[in-house]
């Protein structure tokens, strides 16, 4: 057995152990620390697995879902002892865990039972990649192969945004979410959050732009803004803008605007909607990568944020 | 035999199973959403080694997989800020995070402002 | 020369893991929250730094190397706001007589 191979397999165990523990734990906030590590070591699994973008991907969500989690589990924190009071029979645990055994199975069945060689998409995008001018494949599989996707992925996160504004009470509709953030001026967060964010703003830009021919991109350097906004507010240096903010809108909607005028664009200059003129893709894909980076960063910040709980 | 796929392939189905017992045993709501987040994880850790079996033309990888997965983990966020969102939303209309209506008893009305 | 570098750097990275490991013990052996910190720091600043420093060797090129600085540097720096904030926390929630707080 190489080094390798030894390598991978400790990884797996220490991988299937943490998703153990998140699932075995006794107290919420211990099952959300473990998901939290589950979803780190899990880039490490990416990384083996030759799909760098996706680590990068999986790290920066990661990140932001475990402040998710850590923040509700913090305030849920006294609704624990009822909850638990009701937990299911016997009968009920032996049946989830005969059915997921078997699910389990299935799909173990079929990782063992995959055709050799793999059918692959891998010549067709290497054929077709230089006309986009893009030297990262699967920046070119986003942008230019699979751009559907893409559109319809911001659509969804901004009907989840949409999702979570409905949930404020009426007196507050359009206000600020989540609490005020005060932390001591002179303090140790504060300091943090005057000294990272122009280091994250850098890199996060950075990653976006160099995700054209290395691996990054859009989503991965939206992320990291998204995070240094949240620190920002999290410091109390600054605070949740009103959702009803007209400016806020506009920023939220030019994402998907951008991507879908240039859709429409390339029915009339191109073959049809969403394909390139050939002389125009690169600085077309830049230009549409630049309006998401912008969206996905204000989106996420804002759905971490939450639902508005203050009038403005 | 036990090649890299192969491991991160079982590994991704014992995350599968993982994530479905706690969806449907743990009666939390929270723990749910872990739940359901491991399962999905599992699954895109399935495509991730379809990708990795698809390496060709000088790729590491085959990038149409990938793609999928990076738009599947953002989806996939997005649903369980929406998800976190409705429980801390029931918390406060109801006092507590339970799917039991009979658990909380004096008539809350969660429309009330 | 290179066979050199080798060396340097599976001694600097076994030292730096030697470290994260023991600070993983002192995180299970610790009693309270202030003394896992005190492991924790101690041994993840010093632990990555000895991994950065084996791995600068094998980074390839000079701008390599200072992406692997960064990355300790920033590592220090995130971990010492954390350690701050979370000791805070715990010697507040002490000090108040709380019992059974989740650190």
């Amino acid at each position: 057995m190489t080094i390798a191979a030894a390598l991978e397999i400790a990884l797996a165990v220490l991988v299937l152990g943490m998703a153990a523990w998140t699932i075995a734990a006794r107290e919420t906030f211990a099952a959300v620390v473990g998901f939290v590590a589950y979803g780190l070591l899990l880039a490490l699994v990416w990384v083996r697995l030759e799909a760098v973008d996706v680590a990068l991907t999986e790290a920066a969500i990661g990140g932001l879902s475990g402040i998710l989690l850590v923040g509700a589990a913090a305030r849920l924190r006294t609704s624990g002892t009822p909850a638990v009071a009701e937990s299911p029979d016997g009968m009920l645990r032996v049946a989830a865990a005969v059915l997921a055994a078997i699910v389990a199975a299935a799909l173990a069945a079929g990782v063992l039972a995959l055709p050799d060689p793999a059918p692959t998409l891998a010549p067709a995008v290497a054929a077709n990649i230089a006309a986009t001018g893009l030297g990262n494949p699967v920046t070119g599989v986003l942008m230019a192969f699979r751009a559907m996707d893409t559109l319809l992925e911001k659509v969804v996160l901004l009907l989840a945004l949409v999702g979570v504004w409905s949930l404020a009470p009426d007196r507050v509709w359009g206000g600020r979410p989540g609490p005020r953030h005060q932390a001591d001026p002179l303090g140790v967060l504060a300091f943090l959050a005057r000294l990272l964010p122009p280091v994250g703003i850098v890199v996060g830009i950075y990653i976006f732009w160099v995700g054209a021919d290395h691996p990054g991109g859009a989503f991965q350097g939206g992320t990291i803004l998204a995070a240094m906004w949240l620190l920002v507010m999290t410091a109390g240096l600054t605070d949740a803008p009103p959702v009803r903010l007209r400016w806020l809108r506009l920023v939220l909607i030019a994402g998907p605007a951008v991507f879908l005028v240039v859709g429409l664009a390339g029915l009339w200059l191109g073959d049809g909607f969403l394909s390139y003129p050939i002389a125009y893709a690169k600085p077309l894909i830049v230009t549409i990568e630049v309006a998401m980076t912008l969206t996905i960063a204000v989106t996420l910040g804002l759905l971490l944020a939450g639902a508005p709980e203050r009038s403005a | 035999m036990m090649s890299a796929t192969t491991v991160f392939g079982l590994c991704a189905a014992a995350a599968v199973g993982l994530g479905l017992y706690g969806l449907i045993a743990d009666p939390q709501p929270l723990r749910k959403i872990l739940a359901f987040n491991l399962l999905g994880s599992g699954v895109f850790l399935f495509f991730g080694v379809v990708a990795r079996r698809g390496a060709a033309a000088g790729f590491g990888g085959d990038p149409v997989p990938q793609a999928l997965v990076i738009t599947g983990i953002v989806v996939a966020f997005s649903a369980t800020a929406l998800a976190v969102a409705l429980l801390l939303r029931l918390f406060e209309a109801t006092g507590s995070a339970t799917l039991h209506a009979t658990q909380t008893g004096a008539g809350t009305d969660p429309t009330e402002p | 020369m290179s066979f050199a570098l080798d060396i340097l750097t599976i001694t600097a990275v076994s030292a730096g893991a030697f470290f994260f490991l023991a600070g993983t013990v002192g995180l299970l052996r610790f009693p309270d929250a202030l003394t896992r910190l005190h492991a924790l720091t101690k041994a993840d600043n010093l632990g990555l730094g000895l991994v950065v420093l084996g791995l600068l060797p094998q980074a390839g090129s000079l701008r390599g190397g200072l992406k692997l600085i960064c990355v300790w540097l920033l590592v220090l720096l995130a971990g010492a706001t954390v350690s701050q904030l979370i000791a805070r926390a715990a010697l507040a929630s002490t000090a108040s007589g709380q019992r059974g707080n989740p650190l």
